[in-house]
């Protein structure tokens, strides 16, 4: 033994070791006895946990916030109506946890939330930290929807539990690029991205639909996520003239890239994803956001939901950043498969959550068998006397003008 | 050649901020041995408090020049008190210990400092005012701002005023005295622990101003903007041998040149479709794709490093550092 | 309390001691899953991260605290060792390998990383050490996270998804199954097979600090110049170093492939190599049962801070204050800190490095 260093110290801590599990078991005692009090306590009105998992805390921890804030309001909302599910007046409950973005803390949350026994998750919002976390869902039977991981793989891995509000990056890459195709008519198009499973998907997409239309596509350039000086990169652009510029990216990547491409004197028309197509793109470009074109999943909060953003503004005194409204309604989206089956159980639950009809601040909502949004409209913007103005509503490849999809009332 | 000159001019810009940021790491480090890890946060606190100062005056009557001025003036004595503070605190009671001890303190108060920030200036990005407008000047085809030259500007100007501070004050003296050998130094009657104080404290202020020309430059600011910035700062600082003044300023405009340079034309020397007559196979890919690029700007970072621990192997002290072989 | 400590004193001082706890340290770590299982699974799914984080830190321990060369770039042998997993066993490439085959041979690759990256930093030391092994470990990262283009083989930042799990005969590590009325779940058959490497790997560790080897890498941090004079070959020995380090890596790198089902290069960032060296640090460098004690320390207070930290401010405040996630990061710096200043040889020094910090006397 000794030549294995077994020492005096060695010895302590098995003392202490003995002591420490001795007491941990004991400790673990207690909890189940609370536990177990607490559950006879609350059975006049029934609580039902909802997780929802974002980072944060770290680069991306803002978009996170918002994310919950989607899902708090949601909550807040069903709360106030009072449901009663399965003849039990019910209280949701929103359990919020950071997974720091971190894939291999994806699957840890998740197992919390198994271990909570949540009735449904929303989230998370990093396709990279979803897409280990919705294993466990699946094992544990937990309906996850998330409201902004885009990624393809997601839904291709066979698990019924998972669904997701906003579009895949292979309906949203389409949709920005052929509208870019029909109003622009592009020679020669750049394509970006920030290296993230997020940009480069999205870049991707965008890539094969421009080459099947014909269109010259430059070698990708790519950054980081940290990327704010873009000017090398647009330099060369600028030598070979490309037509239009396409970045797959945030906000806080494309404003800079925006604002640096017209000091440098491009006159290509730039265009993003939903990740840049917020009002922010405003203030890190200034006057150099006029005219840029951007994607956003599913129809404009402007024409579908005017109570969802009146509400949001009031709660959080701030306007949602990109996700909130898909969070949200994800979240009302459990809630209502919830009150049709009448049962919080997920096994019971799920069948209805696959085949749900719902209209949300989003927009119609209905799963194809994959869980992904079925026909998930895609709405081109345009960055308008400082506001992002929608022009365009794409659906099944076809593009209506925006005031003309209005008019024909399918933004109810 | 309107490329080529126009790469050189954002290098240039580019290497001007890291030139300044590398400063702080190389003056600290030619004192105490030491690398300021947290000196990147000190950057983006700069460009916080200076963003803080621009939007709360942005609506009053003074003219946007004396606003930016303003709001250099607050972040520079801010981020001198927090380099003053950190050295005192986490710093000088290492001085002596193994090396890796301060190096984990660095790290330790480059996290606290973000969180810092995070409580007080939020999560997200912020937008930096853009209340000076920028007008850009086409020169032999290339184009550059106003901030632009501002940035180079100032720092040339920032770089010689501590060339004089260094080799023409009696501060001067006694930091040089210091970094030479602190026994001696404290034995000819230098007050060693001030000296090192006014070390970080420039470090920091020169800190401020380059965190007030990237938020100006890129017009956005955020609480993890300092990490990215440091690291390639520091690389700066080691590529032109670290501990040397002029060092870091070359390795700073170099380390920025090579980058918009390698960024601007790695891709086109890379593309093996030039090269298509060799073999069939890559014909045909070629003819399907146009482009077989085997390194392009994705692999930007990658040369930035490859150049770093290339100078570190061939030549550890730098491009201009003294040959010091240990410095364990 | 000081009739809790003479017991444990009276304890500790009887023969039998060592015997009697070596016994009680087995049986706890063999209920500890069901145990924890029993809180939250969850709570298993840390400690297997926290197993693999000890495993890392054991390897870093090698080049840090024994050599005595700092590697800011670990990180990358772990990813390299994930990789090399992802690829092997995975639809990617369409190979389903067998784990005994392909964790060798991720551990393998990681050493040939770990002798790349040793050989032209022979010469190096202390900081400049480290600032190459910083740009080692985002070189490889990034070029991880680009080789998609032009030809796929990471599949770059989109990851490699459906990574086989571990499969011994008839045992599928990703399936419950129950044994002697037991259900023994995914993660606790991960637990049992961690907790084997790990306990090998601390035998492995504990035989290589009083070896011949060992010995010379102590030799070679204390003094370089002196240790090559006394006929070490200083070159060999620290290659060596480098490669069981980053053996140690590649292993963890392909078990965490394993658990995770999921792998893509944000997983490798620099912020995780100076995770595992603070890890070492607060444990005690050189101390192997310091650096796994860091590593269970450094893995499990984040998560026992999220649920202590909102109910404690709204016991004092009466409302949450400042969010549990910020705490937790302050909390981490502020330890850093504080532990090098008042404790820098770390919570459970090894006794040769203890008497190092000691003797320096702060100017």
């Amino acid at each position: 033994m000794k030549a294995l260093g077994v020492t005096n110290e060695f010895k302590w801590v098995a003392a202490g070791l003995a002591a420490v599990a001795a007491f941990g078991l004991a400790g673990c005692g207690k909890k189940e006895e609370q536990s177990g009090t607490a559950g006879k306590a609350s059975s006049i009105q029934r609580v039902v946990k909802i997780g929802h998992a974002a980072p944060l805390t770290g680069g991306i921890a803002h978009l996170g916030k918002d994310n919950e804030n989607g899902v708090r309001l949601a909550i807040e909302e069903a709360n106030a109506k009072g449901l009663t599910i399965g003849g039990e007046k019910v209280a949701f409950e929103m359990i919020s946890e950071d997974d720091e973005g971190k894939e291999n803390k994806g699957p840890i949350i998740a197992q919390k939330f198994a271990d909570a026994k949540v009735a449904g998750v929303v989230g998370h919002l990093n396709s990279g930290v979803t897409i280990p976390a919705s294993a466990v869902y699946n094992q544990a039977g937990i309906p996850m929807i998330s409201g902004s991981a885009t990624n393809p793989k997601l839904t291709e891995q066979g698990f019924k539990v998972a669904f997701r509000t906003v579009g895949r990056d292979d309906q949203q890459g389409p949709a920005i690029a052929s509208y870019l195709v029909s109003e622009h008519k592009p020679k020669s198009v750049a394509v970006i991205d920030d290296a993230t499973a997020y940009g480069e998907g999205l870049a991707n997409e965008v890539e094969k639909t421009l080459k099947t239309s014909g269109v010259n596509v430059l070698p990708r350039e790519k950054g980081t996520q940290e990327t704010r000086d873009w000017k090398a990169i647009l330099t060369k652009l600028k030598g070979k003239g490309p037509d239009a510029i396409f970045y797959g990216g945030m906000d806080s990547g494309g404003g800079p890239l925006l604002k640096q491409g017209r000091e440098l004197g491009l006159k290509a028309v730039f265009s993003f994803g939903d990740g840049a197509c917020t009002e922010k793109m405003k203030e890190l470009a200034g006057a150099a956001s006029e005219g840029m074109v951007c994607s956003q999943a599913g129809i404009p909060v402007q024409a579908a939901s005017k109570a969802f953003l009146d509400a949001f503004k009031k709660k959080f005194n701030s306007d949602p950043l990109i996700y909130a409204p898909f969070t949200y309604d994800a979240t009302n989206l459990l809630i209502a498969a919830m009150q049709a089956t009448n049962s919080v159980d997920p096994a019971k639950y799920l069948p209805e959550l696959a085949k749900i009809k719902y209209d949300g601040a989003s927009g119609h909502i209905e799963f194809d068998e994959k869980g992904d949004r079925k026909d998930a409209e895609m709405t081109i913007f345009t960055m308008k006397n400082g506001t992002i103005t929608p022009v365009a509503v794409i659906k099944g490849g076809k593009s209506v003008k925006f005031e003309d999809f209005v008019k024909g009332g399918a933004a109810k | 050649m309107d490329i080529f000159l126009q790469q050189l001019v954002n290098g240039l810009t580019l290497g001007s901020v890291y030139a300044i940021v590398a400063l702080g790491y190389t003056m600290v480090y030619g004192i105490v041995q030491l690398i300021n890890f947290a000196h990147g946060e000190v950057v983006m606190v700069g460009a916080m408090v200076s963003l803080s100062v621009i939007a709360a005056l942005a609506g009053t009557v003074l003219p946007p020049l004396a606003i930016v001025f303003a709001g250099v003036l607050c972040a520079v004595p801010v981020c001198m008190a927090v380099g003053f503070t950190m050295e005192r605190i986490a710093y000088r009671p290492l001085r002596g210990a193994p090396r890796l001890a301060p190096l984990i303190t660095a790290i330790g108060i480059s996290i606290i400092l973000q969180q810092v920030a995070m409580i007080i200036w939020s999560r997200n990005p912020l937008g930096f005012p853009q209340i000076i407008d920028n007008p850009v000047f086409e020169l032999a085809g290339a184009h550059i701002s106003a901030v632009q030259i501002a940035i180079i500007l100032g720092s040339f100007l920032m770089m010689a005023g501590l060339t004089l501070l260094v080799f023409r004050t009696r501060l001067g003296v006694a930091m040089r005295a210091t970094s030479e050998n602190p026994q001696v130094a404290g034995l000819m009657g230098i007050n060693v622990n001030r000296v090192i104080s006014a070390t970080f404290v420039i470090g920091a202020g020169l800190g401020a101003v380059a965190g007030v020309m990237v938020g100006t430059y890129y017009g956005i600011a955020h609480y993890t903007m300092g990490a990215q910035l440091g690291l390639k700062a520091f690389s700066a600082a080691v590529l032109g041998g670290i501990g040397n003044l002029a060092g870091a300023m070359l390795g700073g405009v170099l380390l920025g040149v090579v980058e918009a340079l390698g960024a601007g034309y790695i891709g086109e020397i890379m593309d093996l479709c030039h090269l298509s007559g060799i073999s069939d196979a890559l014909a045909a890919r070629c003819a399907q794709d146009n482009h077989f690029v085997l390194f392009g700007s994705n692999y930007q970072d990658v040369f930035a490093f490859m150049v770093l621990i290339a100078v570190l192997v061939f030549r550890p002290s730098g491009l201009l550092g003294e040959r010091v072989s240990d410095r364990a | 309390m000081t009739n809790l400590t003479e017991r444990l004193e009276r304890l500790r001082s009887h023969r039998a001691a060592p015997w009697l706890g070596v016994a009680l340290i087995v049986v706890t770590l063999f209920i500890l899953p069901f145990a924890l299982a029993s809180v939250g699974t969850a709570w298993v799914r840390i400690t297997n991260l926290a197993i693999l984080f000890a495993l890392l830190s054991l390897g870093l321990n090698i080049v840090v605290g024994f050599a005595g060369l700092l590697d800011l770039g670990y990180i990358a042998f772990y990813a390299v060792g994930a990789y090399c997993y992802a690829l092997l066993a995975s639809p990617h490439f369409g190979l389903h390998l067998p784990l005994w085959v392909i964790l060798p041979i991720g551990a393998a690759v990681a050493c040939v990383f770990g002798v790349l990256l040793g050989a032209p930093t022979l010469k190096l030391r202390g900081d400049y050490l480290a600032i190459v092994t910083l740009g080692f470990g985002e070189i490889v990262r990034i070029f991880l996270n680009n080789l998609s283009q032009p030809i796929n083989i990471t599949n770059g930042p989109q990851g490699v998804t459906l990574i086989d799990p571990f499969r011994i005969g008839k045992v599928d590590f990703s399936r419950t199954d129950s044994l002697l009325g037991l259900a023994f779940s995914g993660p606790i058959k991960y637990y049992y097979f961690l907790l084997a490497v790990l306990v090998l790997a601390i035998i492995v560790n504990l035989r290589l600090q009083n070896s011949r080897v060992g010995r010379a890498w102590v030799a070679i941090r204390e003094d370089e110049v002196a240790a090559q004079a006394m006929g070490i070959n200083t070159r060999n020995v620290k290659l060596l170093a480098f490669a069981m380090g980053a053996g140690f890596g590649g292993l963890a790198g392909g078990i965490f492939a394993a658990t995770q089902g999921f792998i893509s290069p944000e997983s490798f960032v620099f912020v995780e190599s100076i995770m595992v060296l603070s890890m070492v640090v607060l444990g005690g460098m050189g101390n192997i049962w310091g650096v796994v004690l860091g590593a269970i320390l450094l893995s499990f207070v984040p998560e026992i801070l999220r649920y202590t930290v909102e109910p404690a401010q709204k016991a004092v405040f009466g409302r949450l204050l400042i969010e549990p996630e910020v705490i937790r990061m302050l909390l981490f710096g502020l330890a850093l800190v504080l532990m090098m200043l008042y404790r820098p040889a770390g919570l459970w020094p090894s006794k040769r490095r203890k008497r190092e910090f000691a003797e320096t006397d702060p100017s």
